[in-house]
């Protein structure tokens, strides 16, 4: 971290599409957080931005990809993960980024979510969860939490809440962790890591929505979610997946939950390949077009 | 003498902010508040009070979701002085 102590301009600049300043995240959105330790973490790990690229959904978070200077695809609503994971396999040299929201990911891109991390292919993804659908109104999301309300659930939800860290774990991702907008630090540490790590590795964090979720809830502002995630949130490294579930105003258990290591995808496919072709199976990689 | 203490100085892009007070509420040393005065979106951008207590330590700068802050790190006066 030390190349940029003496630097005169914002460390994160050459990250961004600055000629699109301001972004359109609301004030006290956690997203803008998030990119910016998502851009620290690479000035952390010193990847090559030339092997990086971002993909991103439909929702606030999808927004994303139209924000950083990187080679990064805005696609369909839930299927930023299938096109990363084609991304992957036509030039596995590349570091896929899959950063999107919680309504995009484990909604309607939630089959994807799990079939990705029981393939386990090499992509990092980022969901920003602020339990709800953020740009379309404030919809009930799989995420949101019991007794919340939402446009679509104005006297309180009462659908049980989807657990992200359990469920891409029972799938068969290889990282996962999960922080809040609060713990800046740890977040930008986590995304260093992950890209180290090879195959399906997923980091949740828990971000606010003053303007839909937060106002709605009668729970304050940004900064007032902000101070609550300070206060409530507990790291427990390790924590079984199944204990670390949602609600609305309890505890938030954060931490590095799984690290393991499995074959990935592509290792399955040319080991599988090379056994069964033997001498006819072509490396994927020489056929790749530059 | 005592052990010199990191100093730092924060840069604010008042264009950008939206005084969502991130910066304000988590500075370890309470250099910043938000002021009275407007930008042209209509938002309070925070301002320096203690300019002083910085260390530069650049947390205002990973909160910031408008990357509108940032703080750099400056060399103590002893050794600028031995480079120069």
């Amino acid at each position: 971290m030390n190349d940029f102590i003496n630097s005169v301009e914002n460390p994160v600049e050459r990250f961004l599409r600055t000629d699109r300043m301001p972004h359109i995240w609301c004030p006290g959105c956690g997203i803008g957080t998030t990119v910016n330790c998502f851009a620290r973490a690479l000035i952390e790990s010193k990847i090559d931005l030339q092997s990086l690229a971002l993909v991103s959904g439909i929702g606030c978070t999808g927004r994303v990809a139209g924000y950083v200077k990187l080679d990064s695809f805005h696609t369909t609503h839930g299927r930023a993960i299938p096109f990363a994971t084609g991304l992957k396999l036509a030039n596995p040299k590349l570091n896929v980024v899959v950063y999107s929201g919680d309504g995009d990911l484990s909604a309607i891109g939630g089959n994807h979510l799990i079939h990705a991390a029981r393939r386990n292919i090499d992509l990092k993804v980022i969901c920003v969860n602020n339990l709800i659908y953020a740009m379309t109104g404030g919809q009930t999301a799989p995420t949101t939490p019991g007794h919340a309300i939402t446009s679509t659930a104005p006297y309180g939800s009462y659908e049980p809440a989807f657990n992200l860290p359990h469920l891409v774990e029972a799938a068969g991702a290889v990282y996962v962790a999960r922080w809040t907008t609060f713990h800046v630090r740890q977040l930008a540490r986590s995304i260093a890591e992950v890209f180290q790590k090879k195959g399906f590795g997923f980091i949740e964090v828990i971000s606010p929505c003053p303007t839909l979720y937060q106002r709605r809830n009668r729970l304050g502002d940004g900064l007032d979610t902000m101070k609550y995630y300070k206060e409530k949130s507990k790291v427990r490294h390790g924590a079984p997946t199944n204990e670390v579930g949602l609600t609305m105003t309890g505890e938030i258990i954060v931490g590095k939950f799984v690290d393991r290591d499995r074959p990935d995808y592509q290792t399955l496919m040319r080991t599988q390949l090379s056994e069964s072709l033997g001498e006819r199976f072509v490396e994927s990689a020489e056929m790749v077009c530059s | 003498m005592g052990v010199p203490v990191a100093k730092g100085r924060v840069s604010i892009i008042v264009e950008r902010c939206k005084s969502c007070g991130f910066c304000v509420e988590f500075c370890p040393t309470k250099v910043l508040a938000l002021s009275s005065a407007f930008n042209s979106k209509g938002y309070h951008p925070p301002h320096v009070v203690e300019p002083e207590k910085c260390s530069g330590c650049d947390l205002c700068g990973m909160y910031c979701p408008d990357f509108a802050i940032y703080a750099t790190k400056i060399a103590p006066p002893k050794e600028a002085a031995r480079e120069s």
